[in-house]
This record gives C-alpha cells, sequence and structure tokens, in this order.
C-alpha cells in the first residue's frame, strides 16, 4: 500500500493530509470526472462560480443528455487571465477531482505532470462488469499513487456522516477547496447561492469535513 | 453591467430576452433544451414560451408570430431541423415582418444524437444566412444582432450551435429588456401566400437578399481577421476558433467566421494573399474549405483534419505545428467502458425484460429507452428517428408477413408518440396492419431532462392545462384495442404483450408507470438479497446498475445505487429479493 493514499472515513484524523495551499495559484484546469447522477455537474457549478468571485476568466464545460443515465461524465473547469477553450487536453489537468475509483484511473492522462488527484474511492461497477464482460481493474489506488500525488478518501462517509449521501460532491469540493487559495468563505457564500436553502446546513457540515480533513 | 456565469444556451435566452423577443416555441432536444428552459424563466407578460408537439410545430408558430409583427424564436437540435424543414425553406420566401431566429445545436461526438449531420448545409439549402457564435459572450451578442438582421434583410436568422458552445459557461454581461412595439400586421398575400404565381416573384426576392448579404459578409463586424504577421493563415468558425486560439496562440493569423452562410470571397482572399499557407479548422463537413477552392483560395482541410467528431486544441497543434501533447501518463491496460444504462427504478426496464424474454422484435424509437438495445437486455432491433418505430414496424411486418408481426411490437415514449409517432399509427389503421405499439408512457419527456409535453396536463410554465388522452386519441384514429399496463407487474405485463401480439388486428398497450426521477415518484427504503438467493441471476437480466456479482458470487444490491422500486423483488424466481 502506498504511503500517500489517505483514507479517510467517519472517524477523521486531523491533519490526514499534507495539503499544498498554493497548488491553485497557477491552476488552471481541473477536471471533475464521476458517473451520472453524482453530482458533478453542480460541483463544477460550484467551484465556476466561487472562481469568477475571485476576478478570473471562467469556462466550464459539461456534457448532459445520455451521460446522465450512468455513464461516464467528464467536466472541465478553466479558470486564468483569459480562457480560450473551454476543454482540457492530455497532461493538462492540474487537478483532477474523481467521484469515483474507475473513472479517476480513465482519466489519468490528463493529469499535468505533478498534478494532483483527488478521488473518493468509491467503486461503482459500469454495465461491462455486471455483465461479466469486462472486470473491474484492481488496485486502481495503488497505480495512481505510484505515478500522481493522490488523495484519496471514503466521501460517501463522510457524506453520510454530515448527514445525507447525496452531498459527496461537497465533501470532495471541500478537499479540493483546501488545496487552493481561494479563502473559506468565498466557497461558503457560492453554496449559499447554489443550493435550496433546506439543504444548506448538511452541505455545509459536508463542506467542512472535506475542507477540515 | 453584470457579470454571470452562462451556459452556452442561456446566453441564446438572454440574448433573445433583451431583443424584446415575444414569443418562443420548441420542441426539445439535447443539446438545444436549455435555451427554451431558460426562457420559460422570464416573464410570461413578456414571453410567450411553449413546448410544441415537434418541431415542425415549433417554428410554424414561430412563423405566424413573426408575420403577425412579434419578434419570435424557434430553437432545436440538428435532427430536429429535419422536421422544421418543411416551413423553414418556405419561410426563406415569406421572409419575416418582425425578427425570426432559428436556433439549431448540432451535437459533434454525437454525445446524444442518432447523427451528425451538419446543420450549415440547411444554410445554404434554404437560403437562410447563419451565425455561429463560440462562446457565451457571443452566443447572447450573435442572437441580439440575428433578430435586427432579420429584420433589416427580411428574411430568417439561423444561430449554429455545437454541443460544445451549447453547454459549456462563459461569463456574459447581462443588460437590460428593450420592450418593443408589435409591428404593424398588414394583409400581404403576394408575400405570404405561397402559391406559385407569388413564390416565382419571392424567389427573385430571395436571390436578392443572399446578393445583399453576402455584401454584408465582406465587411460585418461578425467576420474577423487578426493579423499575428505569421505566414500561417487559420480559417475557422464557433469553437475551433477557440481550441486554434488554445492551441496556436498568437503564432498564426485567423480569419474568424462569425458567419457561416453566405461566406465571403474578397476576405477570405485577403486574408490568404497575406499568408504562405492556409488551414480551415471546421468540425464535421467541409464546406468553408470547399467555399474557399470554389473561389480559388488554397487551403488545407480535411486532408489534415476528420470529418468526425469533435475536434481539440491537442488535434490543432498537432496538424498545424507538429506538436503534441504534454508529458502524461498513458494507461497501461485496457479498461472497462461506462456506456449509459437505464437508471435504477427506470420503468421502461420491466418492459424490456418481457420483451427480451418472449423473444420480441422490437422497432425502437428516440428517448431513454434507445438503452433497451444495450446488454444485458438487448432487446431493441432498430433505431432511426423519431417516431420510426411505428412506421418501420410497419414496413417490416407488409415484407414479412402475419406471423413474423405476431413478434414485433413497436416502442415508443409519449413525448415521441405525438411528436410523430401518431400518424405512423393512422397509417398503420388505415392500410390495414395489425401491429403492436407500446406507448412506455413514462409521464414526462426523460431523456432531455424532464419536459413536460402534450400528455403530462403542464405547460412549461408548469400550469395547468389539457392533457391528451392517449386513450382516447388511439380510439378515435381507429384502434379498437387499447391497454395499459404496469411494466413493473411482470407478469400481467407479459400477458398482456402475448394476448395483443396474437391479435389479428392492430392494438396500442400504454406501459404505464411514471420516471423514476421524477419528485412525485417516491419509492423507499432498498431492495436487499436474502441467503434464500439461489445465485440463478436472473435479477441480473434486468440490468440494473444497482445489482452486481463478482467472481461467480450470489448477486448484490448496492444500497447507495438501489432506489428500492422492487422489479428485482417481482423477478426473482425464488423469491429471495425482498423489500427493505
Amino acid at each position: 500500500m502506498c504511503d500517500n493514499i489517505v483514507r479517510i472515513s467517519d472517524s477523521l484524523p486531523e491533519n490526514a493530509v499534507n495539503t499544498d495551499k498554493n497548488i491553485l495559484l497557477e491552476a488552471q484546469s481541473i477536471l471533475i470526472v464521476g458517473v451520472g447522477g453524482q453530482g458533478t455537474l453542480l460541483a463544477s457549478r460550484i467551484l465556476g462560480n466561487t472562481v469568477i468571485g475571485q476576478g478570473y476568466d471562467v469556462k466550464v464545460s459539461e456534457v448532459h443528455g445520455m451521460s446522465q443515465r450512468g455513464g461516464s461524465v467528464v467536466t472541465y473547469v478553466k479558470y486564468g487571465k483569459k480562457v480560450y477553450s473551454p476543454i482540457i487536453g492530455k497532461g493538462e489537468a492540474d487537478i483532477i477531482l474523481a467521484f469515483e475509483q474507475l473513472e479517476a484511473y480513465r482519466a489519468l492522462p490528463y493529469l499535468k505532470k505533478g498534478g494532483k488527484m483527488i478521488i473518493n474511492n468509491q467503486k461503482i461497477p459500469p454495465m461491462p462488469v455486471i455483465t461479466g464482460a469486462a472486470r473491474y481493474p484492481e488496485n486502481i489506488e495503488e497505480k495512481l499513487c505510484a505515478v500522481c500525488d493522490l488523495v484519496s478518501i471514503d466521501a460517501l462517509s463522510m457524506a453520510s456522516s454530515a448527514g445525507n449521501i447525496k452531498t459527496l460532491n461537497v465533501v470532495l469540493i471541500g478537499v479540493m477547496a483546501k488545496n487552493t487559495n481561494i479563502p473559506y468563505e468565498a466557497w461558503v457564500e457560492t453554496l449559499k447561492t447554489t443550493v435550496p436553502e433546506r439543504l444548506l446546513d448538511v452541505n455545509l457540515r459536508a463542506f467542512d469535513l472535506g475542507y477540515n480533513i | 453591467m453584470k457579470k454571470r456565469l452562462l451556459l452556452g444556451n442561456a446566453a441564446i435566452a438572454e440574448g433573445a430576452y433583451e431583443a424584446g423577443v415575444r414569443v418562443v416555441s420548441s420542441y426539445p432536444g439535447t443539446p438545444s433544451t436549455e435555451i427554451t428552459e431558460c426562457m420559460a424563466k422570464y416573464p410570461k407578460e413578456e414571453v410567450d414560451v411553449e413546448w410544441s408537439p415537434n418541431e415542425k410545430v415549433s417554428a410554424e408558430v414561430a412563423l405566424g408570430a413573426s408575420i403577425a409583427g412579434g419578434r419570435a424564436m424557434s430553437c432545436c437540435k440538428h435532427v430536429g431541423l429535419n422536421v422544421m424543414a418543411d416551413p423553414i425553406f418556405t419561410a426563406s420566401y415569406t421572409g419575416v415582418n418582425a425578427g425570426l431566429v432559428i436556433c439549431v445545436a448540432d451535437d459533434q461526438g454525437m454525445h446524444s444524437s442518432q447523427n451528425e449531420q451538419d446543420s450549415r448545409h440547411y444554410a445554404k439549402a434554404a437560403k437562410i444566412p447563419m451565425l455561429e457564435p463560440s462562446d457565451s459572450g457571443e452566443c447572447k451578442e450573435f442572437t441580439k444582432l440575428a433578430f435586427e438582421l432579420s429584420e433589416t434583410y427580411d428574411t430568417p436568422v439561423f444561430i449554429r450551435l455545437s454541443t460544445r458552445v451549447a453547454h459549456s459557461q462563459s461569463l456574459v454581461e447581462v443588460g437590460n429588456r428593450q420592450e418593443r412595439e408589435l409591428k404593424p400586421y398588414e394583409k400581404n398575400i403576394g408575400k405570404y401566400v405561397m402559391m406559385p404565381a407569388n413564390a416565382i416573384k419571392r424567389h427573385v426576392e430571395v436571390e436578392k437578399k443572399i446578393l445583399h448579404l453576402k455584401e454584408y459578409a465582406e465587411k460585418s463586424p461578425l467576420n474577423v481577421i487578426e493579423n499575428n504577421s505569421s505566414k500561417i493563415g487559420v480559417i475557422a468558425s464557433g469553437i475551433t476558433y477557440l481550441y486554434a486560439k488554445e492551441a496556436l496562440g498568437e503564432s498564426v493569423n485567423y480569419l474568424k467566421l462569425g458567419m457561416v452562410y453566405p461566406l465571403p470571397e474578397k476576405l477570405i482572399t485577403d486574408f490568404a494573399k497575406n499568408c504562405e499557407t492556409v488551414y480551415v479548422v471546421e468540425e464535421l463537413d467541409p464546406i468553408i474549405e470547399e467555399h474557399c477552392k470554389a473561389i480559388g483560395v488554397k487551403v488545407i482541410g480535411k486532408e489534415k483534419f476528420t470529418m468526425l467528431g469533435e475536434y481539440t486544441p491537442e488535434m490543432i497543434a498537432l496538424a498545424v505545428l507538429g506538436k503534441s501533447a504534454p508529458e502524461h501518463t498513458d494507461l497501461s491496460e485496457q479498461i472497462p467502458a461506462r456506456p449509459p444504462v437505464m437508471c435504477a427504478g427506470c420503468p421502461h426496464r420491466g418492459t424490456f425484460y418481457v420483451l427480451k424474454k418472449l423473444g420480441l422484435t422490437v422497432s425502437g424509437d428516440i428517448g431513454c429507452y434507445t438503452l433497451g438495445a444495450v446488454a444485458p437486455l438487448l432487446s431493441v432491433d432498430t433505431t432511426i428517428c423519431m417516431g420510426a418505430s411505428v412506421s418501420a414496424a410497419f414496413g417490416m411486418s407488409k415484407v414479412r408477413g402475419a406471423e413474423f408481426n405476431k413478434k414485433l411490437v413497436s416502442v415508443i415514449g409519449d413525448s415521441t408518440f405525438i411528436h410523430s409517432g401518431i400518424t405512423g399509427l393512422i397509417d398503420i389503421v388505415y392500410n390495414k396492419g395489425i401491429n403492436t405499439v407500446i406507448i412506455l408512457d413514462n409521464s414526462i419527456t426523460g431523456m432531455t431532462g424532464h419536459q413536460d409535453n402534450p400528455t403530462t396536463g403542464k405547460t412549461i410554465r408548469g400550469e395547468a392545462t389539457k392533457q391528451v388522452d392517449l386513450i382516447k386519441l388511439c380510439n378515435a384514429v381507429g384502434i379498437e384495442h387499447v391497454v395499459v399496463a404496469d411494466p413493473f407487474d411482470v407478469k400481467s405485463f407479459e400477458k398482456v404483450v402475448k394476448e395483443e401480439t396474437e391479435r389479428e388486428e392492430p392494438s396500442v398497450i400504454i406501459a404505464q408507470r411514471p420516471c423514476a426521477l421524477l419528485k412525485t415518484v417516491k419509492y423507499t427504503g432498498n431492495c436487499i438479497i436474502t441467503d434464500r438467493c439461489k445465485n440463478c441471476k436472473m435479477c441480473l437480466k434486468l440490468g440494473c446498475p444497482a445489482i452486481s456479482c463478482k467472481d461467480g458470487r450470489s448477486p448484490v444490491i448496492d444500497k447507495t445505487q438501489c432506489n428500492g422500486c422492487g422489479l428485482c423483488v417481482n423477478v426473482c424466481p425464488f423469491s429471495a429479493i425482498e423489500k427493505a
């Protein structure tokens, strides 16, 4: 087992992750990947709206339609002084935020050398695996860990301890947020305007759990 | 002015709103759907917004509004434009009174479509000018300009989007609506009654219009040269312009074409004169490239760039500069694809489970239920276009006869049936067919993300309205046997399908169960597999994303994915699955 796979479950060790606070100072490209229905679109919107509040130019690209139905979902968020293309090419992502292990692995070629991979360690078998036509790759975390800077968390348990497993996207946003130079308050402000009021408390709890790992 | 992060589609809606649009009528279709959904967020006192039964109707409503003096817009996906084509080709002859904009979204890469056609062909064929924005800011500005051009040149104006532009968010300056008086309505038979004597005269006007628009294309602010003192020139429009900028920066000169029909001649010739090599970077068909070649400008196009799918900055950097992607880690093993699947709790799953079990040939249609073609269900035999399930099945029976017909059904969603399935059903009745059509009534237009339609009893603004009664509708066209059945009650559903396919008369089964993602659907709890499981794997045949099994062990249900719909409980032969 790699040393820097950080496993976080209900008991949250303090300072479990050595966070490099400046990682986003120069970062411009964040790839968010997951499985349709996991809430990747909302995550990209929270990120996009927080970034514009900081005065950046920003582009967010998402795919709708078929891929909402349990397919692979890829969302790109790019920001900087001026952004042209809304999509991210191979070797260009500063951060990959992955909601599922296989999708993290699939996205690996897009990670920049020295980039950071933040993953939810959940495994969701795709239909070819369910039908037996393909196998779910083994030891993905170890394979990723060998080639990149990996933070792996159990976002599902964290979301569940926040009070709603659907907040796993916000837990992951919290982990990523801690790795940026954007102030905590800016994220909270965006959450207040993006999530419905009755769900705000649980989402703020989820964000804090991710932010404070 | 406020800057907001908006989807391309939302920016089109904002542009239309600010331009004082009065009527917006559309049929949903990915990637265009959100334009009309966003329109419905503006006050109804200002904009009349509707979901129409199909694109032809939507364009006719918009054209009528324009003739009557109010600015109007209709939006569709690329294949929707095929359905809309009939009124549109003639709308270029009638021209407009108030501005008329048709927004069409192409789906490069076929994220959610049955083909990859290039809508720019329609602009040329229908002789309608076409603008192509490259980001959300341009979406808004081009839409406002499109209304102006429409009125100035007395023509409908197309706006063409790609999936990437429609579904990317970028910053938009949001302004105020410019309220406009209706233009006076005056009867004008020569302009609006397109019978031969009048149409012959209008065609002359159409050709004159296009000449004037060609002059406009030469000097329009939509078409811009960026000179970076390079020997390489790149001609691009829409999203590919941004990909080129990303990939090539200031190392080349650009001609950005914001107007893709009609195309300028002198501007292109002058641009090319100052370059040694000119590339045309356009997704799908070589429309700009062929225009360049026709006017004698040497360009490099499809010999370097594919006609398939979406482009990327990486492809452009490689083709123009020979530069490959930055250092990265390629995967050292094949990993399984993750194709879309029917959601856990999807009502269609019960239907296809039964159709597969009965070994029926299934003439399919466009909607979530197209996924009935995917393993393990593998039930659907054909999918062509909206409505084709009904009419194509009739054609199959004509050739293969009565016995084949007893093993054949059409499946079509409620919204798709209204769109263009009803006409096929009338054909079956009128021409003495005996087909069985299954209408998958899930109480919503599902695939495009939950839009109301004439069978749901609600308008786009959620207001109550008259609801099409599918039973009465089928009865009225001459179907005497209409049965409503619940696809989750698999035993009864199977019985109904057997009975109706055996029948020597045409029949309709309405498979009624709402989409599991509707807020009104409240499944509770989870299904669990108990130790009574004999590992027969019948439940795996459902293709439910919540049920899986590893290495020959008994199946398990993933609690986070299961919504407790209970279909697996109904198919387990050993009653080993329980609701918990």
